[in-house]
């Protein structure tokens, strides 16, 4: 969030106001008095277009400042509901310019995305506007050295006054990019003000999180009260679990064979009263009793759930781990296992994997032969159940 | 033949005194993959015994190689550890590196593919792969060999167990080399890569690609396929159901605005000829179809 990138942005000397975090809009009150009374009020949301969206208000005291805050904390944003805003002080803006760092997945390097004509999104100006949109390619190997920082700034024309002060900002922007492992880090508007000065006014930063390892304090700025509580619950036991809005509940190994499953279940919920997944949940090679509980405890406590379709390939996991991960997982979870199981069981010992669960034929369980198969069985199951 | 990997590929294991390393190492010396050394600089010199077979450990790469003329590395290192290891591999100026390690930081990924490119001699795969195998001749990293033997159709895909869902879809039909080049932003080795392999290949007839959701390298591929491959190609992309915004499982796998998306992907592909499955079994019937006309 803005407030968030802010202080990444003021640790490596990026010129900021920082402004006050408020979740209460009484504390609107104080925090535009120590700016001064006139401030901006701002919400402090994950996506874009939150002034289009009336998520952005000036205030001309501070008895404003608590009214703005209160018609805008709790406000929905394209889905996110606003918990927080960002009391900060007016500025005086000369011109806005638009500035970014990010991964080029095509070229397998850096890139930095630049214009004079910020304030606005980039990509409207690359549509409307493409010659004033300056793209550069940085080697991750020499990245962004003096004479780089030259070539964006000459390449983004920014104006002469502030041709100096914008080559030293853009090696510290990119500071913040490579020290601080982040796959993106904007900052729109970039502003000049009155008096000359150039200020990152808002910004957006996403760090990588296969690189928390080195970073001990990007931990503390995930916010769970904007994750889904399933999620959440999901992320602490080591789950890799999106939730969906549909009523056949989704468990598999690997990440491309689970979003392949999720297709192949629409697919097959169009026959059965257009049911949809439920979630997406990766269990990954282990299929241990505990992992495949916790699974199921986490879909299980989606109360949309109607049915649950567990489709695993056995390539390095072998089909009998499974089966028996099943069979103990049905037994810890006792009677909060409700909804019906279909399981589809492929590859590694999937003959012994099949024989243990028709051992144990558990009333809840079916199995299936052919992923598309269960997948239609785990639609009809979840499409009967909701009638 | 084969691409990349053949029954000549002399293989070690960075790695490989650790529990995947070795788990993993067993699995490929039961496939028939000659491997001939472990790297790990703390256990130079000693060496590690799989049901029988010896395999000595050496401090380095280049020990390695010039003591045992191996030109693929499998890497099992962990992620705080990869980079360095990539760069020692390139640095030994070894023909193929195959990085199985998840979750190694996209900045290390991007400066490790650099210099992997600046040296000029080294191919990666991955990271964040099951690597690839030439079923029957070489096994080179967690691919499953028993799903099914040789053959002559090639398989390229950002998915692990979708490459072994197809593999065993296609079973009857056999594979020359599946190769799974990772779900992470920056990999090392691509689609466009693969297909240019394969195209050359005199023992691959024809091509299954598997793509999902995120950036645009089956867009790319599909430019590519359009001008340069004659062979057949059937595609199939996962994560039509994918919301936007929310990464699905591979660090890559994401559609950000309306950019990514598994439709564009499709369309993309079906533009240029290329056959897109709906489902795994249904892509792998269209390839069916194409094989048994030919």
């Amino acid at each position: 969030m803005e407030y968030q990138a802010k202080e990444l942005f003021a640790k490596h000397d990026v010129p900021v106001t920082l402004g006050t975090v408020v979740q209460e809009a009484g504390d609107a009150e104080a925090a535009a008095e120590a700016l001064g009374g006139r401030v901006v009020v701002k919400a402090q949301v994950k996506v874009g277009g939150r002034g289009k969206a009336g998520g952005v208000k000036l205030a001309e005291n501070p008895q404003e400042a608590v009214e703005r805050a209160e018609a805008i904390l709790g406000m929905d944003i394209q889905g996110h509901t606003v918990h927080r805003v960002l009391v900060a002080p007016t500025a005086d803006i000369a011109e806005e310019y638009y500035f970014s760092f990010l991964v080029d997945r095509a070229n397998r390097g850096f890139l930095c995305i630049a214009s004079i004509e910020g304030g606005v999104e980039i990509e409207e100006v690359a549509r409307t506007n493409p010659d004033a949109v300056a793209k550069v390619s940085i080697d991750p190997q020499t990245g962004v050295d003096d004479a780089k920082a030259a070539e964006i700034v000459a390449a983004t024309r920014f104006p002469e006054e502030v041709v100096e002060e914008a080559e030293a900002l853009v090696k510290r922007l990119w500071a913040v990019f490579v020290e601080e492992d982040a796959s993106l880090v904007e900052v729109n508007p970039l502003v000049r003000l009155g008096d000359g000065r150039l200020e990152a006014l808002d910004g957006k930063i996403t760090l990588d999180e296969n690189a928390e390892f080195r970073h001990d304090d990007h931990a503390g700025f995930e916010i769970k009260d904007q994750v889904d509580p399933l999620e959440q619950e999901a992320k602490e036991k080591g789950l890799n679990y999106v939730k969906l809005d549909g009523e056949v509940g989704i468990i598999g190994n690997g990440a491309g064979l689970v979003m392949s499953t999720l297709d192949v279940v629409a697919y097959a919920g169009e026959a059965h009263s257009g049911v949809k997944p439920a979630n997406f949940l990766d269990i990954g090679g282990g299929a241990s009793a505990e992992v495949m509980a916790n699974g199921l405890h986490i879909i299980l406590g989606d109360g949309q759930v109607r049915s649950v379709f567990v489709n695993v390939f056995g390539g390095i996991t072998a089909c009998d781990a499974v089966a028996n991960g099943i069979v103990h997982a049905l037994e810890l979870l006792g009677e909060e296992a409700n909804k019906p199981l279909v399981v589809r069981l492929d590859g590694n010992n999937v003959e012994e994997g099949r024989r243990i669960l028709e051992e144990a034929d558990h009333p809840l369980v079916s199995l299936a032969d052919t992923m598309d198969g269960g997948a239609d069985r785990a639609a009809e199951l979840a499409a009967s159940e909701r009638s | 033949m084969a691409i990349f990997l053949t029954e000549k590929s002399r293989v070690v294991v960075q790695g490989m005194t650790g529990s995947e390393g070795q788990k993993h190492t067993r699995r490929m010396i039961d496939s028939g993959t000659a491997i001939v050394g472990g790297v790990n600089p703390k256990k130079a010199g000693q060496s590690v015994d799989f049901e029988g077979t010896a395999v000595p450990v050496f401090g380095g790469v280049k020990d390695a190689m010039d003591e045992t003329d191996a030109d693929v590395s499998v890497l099992f290192v962990p992620p705080a550890f990869t980079k360095a290891a990539v760069v020692e591999a390139v640095d030994a100026a070894i023909s193929l590196v195959v990085v199985i390690t998840e979750g190694v930081p996209v900045h290390d990924s991007a400066q490790l593919f650099a210099y992997a490119q600046s040296k000029g001699t080294t191919r990666v795969i991955g990271p964040n792969c099951p690597g690839l195998i030439s079923p029957g001749k070489s096994n080179a990293g967690i691919i499953p060999a028993n799903i099914t033997d040789g053959g002559r159709v090639g398989l390229v895909s950002k998915s692990g167990t979708l490459t072994y869902q197809m593999m065993y879809e296609l079973r009857d039909f056999g594979f020359s080399t599946a190769v799974g080049i990772g779900g992470d932003p920056i990999i090392g080795t691509t689609h466009i890569d693969c297909l240019r392999a394969f195209e050359e290949d005199p023992d691959t007839d024809a091509v299954v690609m598997i793509g999902e959701i995120g950036g645009d390298a089956e867009e790319r591929a599909a430019d590519y396929i359009k001008d340069h491959v004659s062979k057949p190609v059937v595609g199939y992309v996962a994560g039509f159901t994918a919301p936007e915004g929310k990464t699905m499982g591979h660090a890559g796998a994401i559609v950000s605005g309306s950019s990514g998306t598994a439709q564009a992907k499709k369309e993309a592909l079906e533009a240029v000829g290329v056959k897109v499955g709906k489902t795994p079994s249904e892509t792998a019937q269209l390839m069916r179809e194409i094989l048994q006309a030919g």
